[in-house]
């Protein structure tokens, strides 16, 4: 996890589960699963960050010319 | 021509029907008790929401004329409508029939929607409430994707070349990883567009997933059957197209905890491991341990001086059969051995020089005897002697000297010397 930019949430979910079913299945040696744990920790924190980060994301609409602009749903008449 | 024959609806079945290659229909439209020949123009069939075809029953709107080669009635049909069910019912079914036929509903042909879209695709009309039952239920559910409508005309003629466009659009752009195609309720007639076969069509083309949202939970259409997923509703879309975040957030945090337990059993049961270890009988009575491996460190020493004194004998035998060997073959013996012989040579060497020399010996006496036999001095002192010239010559001829001439005579005990005085020939009658 040398890169959070890099990593999608998808991604960063599997690795997730993929390290916690290997622990789980206990056969890992001590020191490695102390560094699965590190890791499995850093990713979920970049799980929750993906998730709760604050970032308002604007609908938008391909006008005519095949442009994209900001969409504001309108009520029905 | 009869004005009541401009325009007149006929029902009937059709029979000996004839799609011409060049677009124009052909048929016979009859009943029980009658039959008229039929056309219907390309020009007027070309909107025909279903396919005609022999023992249907139609209801026909047209106008009857004479076809003058033949000199017979005939029916110009300028609309055609299925009797019975509707006409967008048999061409529903009709479309439905040919597209599963080519495969387009295969479940093999579906793409997976993608758990995590980054950025959904909405075609549909941007007003109503099909896009705000999208809009708010995907912002709901999962704030942090993006959302882009792509609009389309969802009813009316224009509305499947609308769709198509949009479908087209999203597949050429390459930001979409999913698309919710739809539209809200309303009748069949409204919903029809997506019932149409370029929209069908252009559903199974799209590379992108499609999630398909048409009217309600009882309104299935074939852009639903041909969609990768149907929705029943708009917000049903939202719904499979978008994981919840709080559902995410609750499943990282789960999953964190199942980290944080597994990672605590094994540390427990290492602990575990670890006291158990402790409690073992080596570590509580370690000095029994010493005890035991001291013993055997005894057994090992006793063991290994054996062994070194057995390797030491072993060498040590070796050791003196070897000298044996050697001193048998020490050079002092040779020495001796050629010494020896040396000695046996000189007795033998001495042996024979005596011999020899004894021999000469004896032989040397016989020799003297024979000498002095021969020695000139015992006759000489019977009187002889022996003349010799000047130069030392014995003269043994009177050629020898001239008168006058010196010479010397040697006798027994001395020499004189003389002077010849005159010469004498001799004659010799002694032979």
């Amino acid at each position: 996890m040398t890169n959070k930019q890099e990593v999608t949430f998808e991604e960063a979910m599997e690795k997730l589960e993929e390290i916690i079913e290997k622990l789980e299945e206990g056969e890992v040696p001590l020191e490695k699963a102390i560094k699965y744990y590190e890791q499995g920790m850093e990713l979920s924190k970049v799980c929750s960050e993906k998730l709760t980060r604050v970032e308002k994301q604007m609908e938008q609409i391909v006008n005519e010319q095949g442009e994209m602009e900001p969409f504001i749903i309108q009520e029905e008449e | 021509m009869d004005s009541h024959l401009k325009e007149v609806w006929l029902k009937g079945e059709i029979s000996n029907f004839k799609h011409h290659s060049r677009g124009h229909m052909y048929f016979t439209i009859k009943d029980d008790y009658s039959r008229i020949q039929a056309v219907m123009f390309a020009g007027n069939n070309r909107n025909l929401k279903f396919r005609p075809e022999n023992g249907m029953n139609v209801l026909l709107k047209g106008e009857i004329n004479i076809y003058e080669p033949q000199g017979q009635y005939q029916l110009y049909i300028q609309q055609m409508e299925p009797d019975g069910i509707g006409a967008l019912y048999l061409a529903y079914e009709q479309l439905k029939e040919k597209l599963a036929a080519e495969g387009l509903f295969d479940p093999l042909r579906k793409k997976s929607i993608p758990v995590y879209p980054k950025h959904i695709g909405v075609i549909t009309s941007p007003t109503g409430a099909a896009v705000r039952d999208i809009i708010t239920t995907i912002r709901r559910r999962f704030p942090i994707v993006q959302v882009t409508i792509i609009p389309a005309l969802v009813q009316g003629d224009q509305a499947p070349k609308s769709i198509v466009k949009a479908i087209q659009f999203a597949n050429q752009s390459p930001n979409f990883d999913v698309l919710i195609v739809g539209r809200g309720g309303g009748s069949i007639e409204e919903l029809w567009s997506f019932n149409e076969e370029i929209v069908a069509r252009s559903i199974a083309q799209s590379h992108i997933p499609i999630i398909s949202a048409v009217g309600h939970e009882t309104d299935f259409t074939i852009s639903d059957l041909v969609a990768d997923i149907r929705a029943a509703t708009p917000t049903g879309a939202a719904e499979i197209a978008v994981p919840s975040q709080q559902e995410l957030i609750e499943k990282v945090h789960h999953l964190e905890r199942s980290l944080k337990r597994v990672i605590n059993d094994q540390i427990v049961r290492n602990k575990e491991r670890l006291n158990k270890m402790k409690k073992s009988y080596a570590f509580r009575y370690p000095e029994q341990l010493i005890k035991q491996k001291e013993q055997q460190l005894d057994k090992n020493v006793d063991r290994l001086g054996r062994g070194i004194a057995q390797l030491q004998d072993q060498r040590r035998s070796s050791y003196t059969y070897l000298q044996k060997r050697l001193i048998q073959q020490h050079p002092d013996k040779q020495v001796k051995q050629l010494n020896n012989h040396l000695q046996q040579l000189l007795t033998r060497h001495h042996r024979s020089f005596q011999s020899i020399f004894r021999d000469h010996d004896k032989r040397f006496g016989t020799m003297i005897d024979k000498l002095s036999l021969l020695n000139p001095l015992n006759t000489m002192k019977r009187g002889y002697s022996i003349s010799y010239t000047d130069e030392g010559k014995v003269i043994s001829s009177i050629t020898s000297v001239q008168p006058g001439d010196k010479m010397t005579v040697k006798v027994v005990d001395g020499s004189l010397d003389c002077q010849v005085w005159g010469i004498e020939e001799e004659t010799n009658n002694d032979k």
